[in-house]
């Protein structure tokens, strides 16, 4: 069956089953490897995208059903260089093995446009359907509200 | 862990699903947010030959008070709810939103998926038995309104025929002063409720007019704590009443032992929480 959407503002055509979770559509169809499978069992998140803006845990989603859609995902943020949302997860430390880091981001990128000034509760709220293995959240969390904060000082400069 | 295959239909409006629904009745599952039905396809512990993709169809997500009642459209996402200031009049629902599974999770589920779906530790189940909600499941022959208890017949099992879908939730609009609450105790944010209870109270002149617990993960299905609900009519609210309450719910309710907990401690957890969230919705009922 064939399906099309952008992901990250480029227009793709798939010819895929029905049955074809989107993660693997977006890793094995499209070769975007960002996004990742990591429990398969709808619990660790890190396989989140944002459709639409909305984040979506892609292991629990056909890529069929995402036709006519607008895909986001690690790759596509940042252009050509790193998001403020990226520069923070490096500077503040935000990741060890990074297997949780791309749906951590993704969240947390959609978090901060409707609430451009969350406190820690709001953060860890927005990022509770993620899972880390490594960190213990706290450099995630700083990360976060590190790229709120320079997103505030600089909003023209610093890009999604 | 990857789905069995099926075919998949996408239609634009009621009718067309009503109509797929009808033409391959059994071996078609509607899909809307997919959280509960696609884990369930990666598991294999269901095979559609068909599913319905409803998620294009107009219409099926408002929330209006009309008619003496509140009215959910089946495709109204738990994020949704949460957020909706016409919910938040109904606080047994507003408070158990957004305690439904995780953040993500919640951009997705529905509340006709969830109630469709059936599962005892399920919220939004538990709270439509205290509330005395009602579903509407419409067929393209027509449509009928089922109450909740008589809706939800057993693990996973309502009453939907074949051909049918469940399109609105229906839930009385309270005409005396009311209150309520969801309680969820849970391993981990994201983890199905190790206990939960859904507590509605309606005064009368001061007194408890009428009370409605609905249990969650503590029976093969949501539980209505009918013994309950009876010993609170007419009761004078306070911590006897409450006690009493709490008491006859964790009688009522069937847990099982396994990795959340043992079935004495849920069973304690219940008479805890039927006590607290009647503590609470009086409080907002006199508020």
């Amino acid at each position: 069956m064939e399906a099309t959407f952008t992901v990250n503002g480029a227009e793709h055509t798939v010819d895929v089953e029905p049955r074809m979770l989107l993660v693997h559509v977006i890793r094995d169809e499209l070769g975007m490897t960002g996004t990742h499978v990591g429990c398969d069992t709808t619990s660790c998140g890190a396989c989140t995208v944002l459709v639409d803006g909305t984040p979506v845990k892609s292991c629990t989603v056909f890529g069929v059903q995402a036709d006519g859609r607008e895909i986001t995902t690690v790759e596509g943020l940042g252009a050509g260089g790193l998001s403020a949302m990226q520069e923070a997860f490096k500077e503040e430390h935000g990741l060890q093995c990074g297997f949780c880091t791309p749906g951590m981001m993704l969240v947390a990128t959609a978090l901060l446009e409707r609430n451009p000034d969350p406190s820690e509760e709001d953060v860890r709220w927005a990022i509770s359907g993620n899972i880390c293995r490594c960190t213990g959240y706290i450099n995630i969390v700083a990360a976060i509200r590190a790229a709120a904060a320079a997103k505030a000082e600089q909003p023209a400069v610093a890009s999604a | 862990m990857l789905p069995s295959a099926f075919e998949y239909h996408r239609p634009s409006t009621l009718d067309e699903a009503l109509a797929l629904l009808a033409e391959h009745g059994e071996d078609a599952k509607v899909l809307a947010g997919g959280q509960s039905l696609i884990p369930l396809m990666k598991l294999r512990f269901a095979a559609p030959e068909h599913l319905i993709d409803v998620n294009r169809i107009a219409g099926l997500d408002g929330i209006e008070e009309r008619d003496g009642a509140l009215r959910i459209g089946a495709l109204v996402r738990h994020n949704q709810l949460a957020a909706s200031e016409v919910i938040a009049r109904y606080p047994t629902i507003a408070t158990a939103a957004p305690q439904i599974a995780d953040p993500i999770v919640r951009n997705l589920g529905t509340i006709g998926g969830s109630l469709s779906h059936a599962d005892p530790a399920g919220d939004l189940g538990s709270v439509m038995l205290a509330l005395g909600a009602s579903v509407v499941l419409r067929s393209s022959s027509g449509e009928r309104e089922v109450p909740i208890g008589e809706f939800l017949v057993d693990t996973f099992q309502t009453s939907i025929a074949p051909g049918e879908m469940l399109t609105e939730v229906r839930v009385p609009t309270p005409t005396a002063r009311s209150g309520g609450t969801y309680l969820k105790m849970e391993r981990k944010v994201g983890d199905f409720a190790t206990v939960g209870t859904a507590v509605f109270v309606q005064m009368q002149n001061g007194t408890i007019g009428s009370a409605g617990i609905g249990l969650t993960s503590v029976g093969l299905k949501n539980l209505k704590a009918t013994a309950a609900e009876a010993a609170l009519a007419g009761a004078e609210p306070g911590e006897d009443a409450f006690a009493e309450a709490g008491r006859l719910a964790a009688e009522a309710s069937q847990p099982v032992t396994d990795v959340r907990g043992s079935e004495a401690y849920k069973r304690h957890v219940v008479d805890v929480y039927v006590r607290r969230g009647l503590a609470r919705a009086v409080e907002l009922a006199r508020a």
